[in-house]
């Protein structure tokens, strides 16, 4: 391996421990505005890894999305509840024995099957420099007729039910 | 390679020399002297900043029939540096029921989200910086993260005044921030990239070539508008009334935080100034002569840095023009004008510009930028045609209901 | 180097470092007297009543849901801008009907009364 290869390596240990990390925080910390805080560094570390990846396009939207719209959405929906926030309860049920066993079957049933993948040791092959335009490439599939217009205006539509549905809900005027 | 030609290029090929000859592999040779011209180029950014504190003052100060700091050395010039040395000296105090972690990271988080905006300016044509194929996306995800740093430093401080400052802050933040990039699809539309350097390219050597100004007049105005509010400048400077909030979600910061926040504000504003200019203005293009023959001497890195300053400056000023003339206007209008105009007319501009570009593109350049200009005229007209309309229609209907009471206590 | 992510990368690090290396010279030069009034909340002179964190108005809410709706939009209308130079014009026509769709939405939000603020 090449020392940018292990560097890649590293960097992508940092990230998948620093998803992972904040992910467990943000179900531990007892704050709820310091819970919605940890989802954003969870929310960073994937923007991370996509950044890794040299994936441009998915990197940005992460960001642009996922923190700059629900992470605030949250902050925002967090900020309309009661005033003390802190929640004072036990943070485990009954049944947590239970939950933790189920979790780690279907992590091993999941590494079972990612281990028995043929393409788990293989280098990825690497993107042609300067060639391609994924961005485009990108927009020419959604707007092309055989390929996804349909889907694209679907999506559309499935905005237009999730606003008018959210509004429904959030807003009652009396 | 020429110095003259690739100035960057030039030392960056002379420090990778000099450290090979170290015996240094190529992979860290390369990441040193990346980190070694990203330094340099953030202090630069830094001391702008410094010079920043002074035009603000000194602006302000003439827009105030006053004279400014001219204390300190000639035209004041020394002062920025004595408030650096004043904010350095001060003690940092901290509320004792501020959640320390997130307090101390908000102003790091506000300073770097508009730090890292410069490195998608394209300053020169070769690709100093990165060329970046997303860059006009990266430009709105550097602000949502300052968005999140208003955030925590209001909800860090643990005080009712940051906490509500922060939140309209925010607040119209997000909402500016969908006319925002409305008007940022239509450089991409009629560039054809999200990358800054392909913007710059498109408006000198594109198809059509000119400044995206004279093709998208409106667009260019609802950006200026929205970053305005982006900045959180007056007149929609609500999270910092100072009548009513004292200050807004910085209330609790001291010394060098508080400047922190203070200079992020003065360099955003100079940024975004930046940013109009590589969007619409031609970047660091001198007004397209270089694409004259015999003029080919004005591509030189050193005056296309010297062209893109100057663009950003002209913008600063111009925000700083709106900033000290225009009075803060309510929350509720603020809002209301940009649900209920600026989205319905970015919305409207992005059809009117996707279908025209595709019908008018065949007629030559002269036919194309003048349907362009007209149409976004009067788009615009039409716009304050039906505001008019409206607001005439509510001011008479005021008029009739405070007339008839009015009457029948007269009679 | 090919992905311009290592760039980034390295510029947000020496972006954070700068204010970061600011703030600790302030730290250190600056003197350190605190005591409980100087550390008390700021309030305008009068001694904080009550929590700080105020139950907010359910209005914050529905705009950042409504920005929520509107961001995603955007983000699908990028890649649509970009293809557009070297497609037809029914692609423009395309995003005319995704656009239209969601401008439907906000005509939905506006006669509901959800954009006011009072």
């Amino acid at each position: 391996m090449t020392a940018e290869q292990i560097i890649q390596q590293i960097l992508f240990f940092i990230s998948a421990a620093l998803t992972l990390g904040s992910a467990v925080m943000v179900v531990a910390t007892r704050k709820l505005i310091q819970a919605a805080l940890w989802l954003i560094v969870s929310l960073f570390g994937v923007a991370v890894l996509y950044a890794l990846l040299d994936a441009s396009f998915l990197v940005v939207v992460q960001v642009v999305v996922y923190i700059g719209a629900i992470a605030i959405l949250f902050i925002f929906a967090v900020m309309l509840t009661q005033r003390d926030q802190r929640d004072k309860g036990p943070q485990l049920n009954k049944s947590w024995v239970l939950a933790a066993l189920v979790g780690l079957a279907t992590f091993g049933g999941l590494t079972f099957l990612v281990s028995s993948w043929t393409g788990f040791g293989a280098a990825a092959a690497p993107i042609p420099a300067g060639t391609v335009d994924m961005v485009a490439d990108l927009g020419t599939a959604l707007v092309s007729v055989d390929q996804y217009v349909l889907p694209f205006e679907v999506a559309s539509v499935l905005l237009l039910a999730a606003l008018i549905g959210a509004i429904y809900v959030a807003y009652n005027r009396k | 390679m020429n110095f003259w030609n690739d100035p960057v290029a030039f030392i960056a090929d002379w420090l990778s020399g000099i450290f090979a000859g170290w015996g240094m592999p190529e992979f860290w040779s390369n990441l040193l002297v990346f980190a070694i011209g990203i330094f340099v180029l953030i202090a630069a950014i830094m001391v702008v900043d410094i010079f920043l504190v002074w035009i603000e003052r000194k602006v302000v100060a003439r827009f105030q029939d006053r004279l400014g700091p001219n204390r300190l050395g000639p035209y004041g010039l020394i002062q920025p540096f004595a408030d650096i040395i004043k904010l350095l000296i001060k003690e940092d105090i901290t509320p004792r029921t501020a959640d320390k972690v997130v307090y101390n990271l908000a102003p790091i988080l506000s300073m770097s989200s508009v730090l890292i905006l410069w490195a998608i300016i394209p300053l020169a044509p070769l690709a100093w910086g990165v060329d970046l194929n997303v860059g006009v996306l990266y430009l709105v995800a550097a602000g949502a993260i300052g968005a999140l740093s208003i955030i925590m430093a209001g909800w860090a401080s643990d005080n009712k005044y940051a906490l509500l400052g922060a939140f309209r802050q925010v607040a119209t933040m997000i909402s500016y921030e969908i006319p925002m990039v409305a008007a940022l699809l239509i450089p991409v539309m009629l560039a054809g990239t999200m990358s800054m350097q392909g913007i710059v390219e498109a408006q000198t050597f594109g198809e059509p070539g000119v400044w995206f100004i004279l093709v998208a007049p409106l667009a260019a105005l609802i950006f200026a508008i929205s970053s305005i509010a982006e900045l959180g400048r007056s007149p929609f400077d609500l999270n910092e009334a100072e009548s009513e909030l004292v200050s807004g979600y910085h209330i609790e910061y001291s010394g060098m935080k508080f400047g922190m926040f203070y200079a992020g504000e003065l360099l955003h504003a100079f940024t975004f100034g930046g940013f109009w200019g590589i969007l619409f203005f031609g970047g660091y293009s001198v007004f397209g002569l270089e694409t004259l023959p015999g003029l080919q001497w004005l591509s030189s890195p050193f005056i296309a840095v010297f062209m893109i300053l100057v663009k950003a400056l002209v913008g600063y000023w111009i925000i700083m023009w709106v900033k000290y003339t225009v009075p803060r206007i309510r929350i509720d209008h603020m809002l209301a004008f940009n649900w209920k105009i600026l989205v319905p007319l970015s919305f409207t501009l992005i059809m009117l510009v996707a279908v025209l570009n595709k019908l008018l593109l065949g007629y030559g350049t002269l036919v194309y930028v003048a349907g362009m200009f007209l149409a976004n005229v009067l788009l615009a007209i039409v716009t304050i045609m039906i505001l008019g309309a409206y607001a005439r229609r509510q001011r008479l209907a005021e008029e009739a209901a405070l007339q008839i009471p009015a009457r029948a206590a007269g009679d | 180097m090919p992905n311009p992510w290592v760039f980034i990368g390295l510029f947000i690090i020496i972006a954070a470092i700068i204010p970061i290396g600011a703030i600790v010279v302030a730290l250190i030069l600056g003197p350190k007297k605190p005591n409980p009034i100087k550390q008390s909340t700021y309030e305008c002179g009068l001694e904080t009543v009550g929590d700080s964190l105020v139950q907010f108005k359910a209005q914050y809410y529905v705009f950042a849901l409504a920005f929520l709706i509107f961001d995603v939009e955007a983000v699908f209308l990028f890649p649509w801008a970009i293809a557009m130079n070297k497609m037809p014009l029914y692609v423009a026509l395309e995003g005319v009907i995704f656009i239209v769709i969601l401008v439907a939405g906000l005509v939905y939000t506006w006669r509901k009364g959800a954009l006011e603020w009072v």
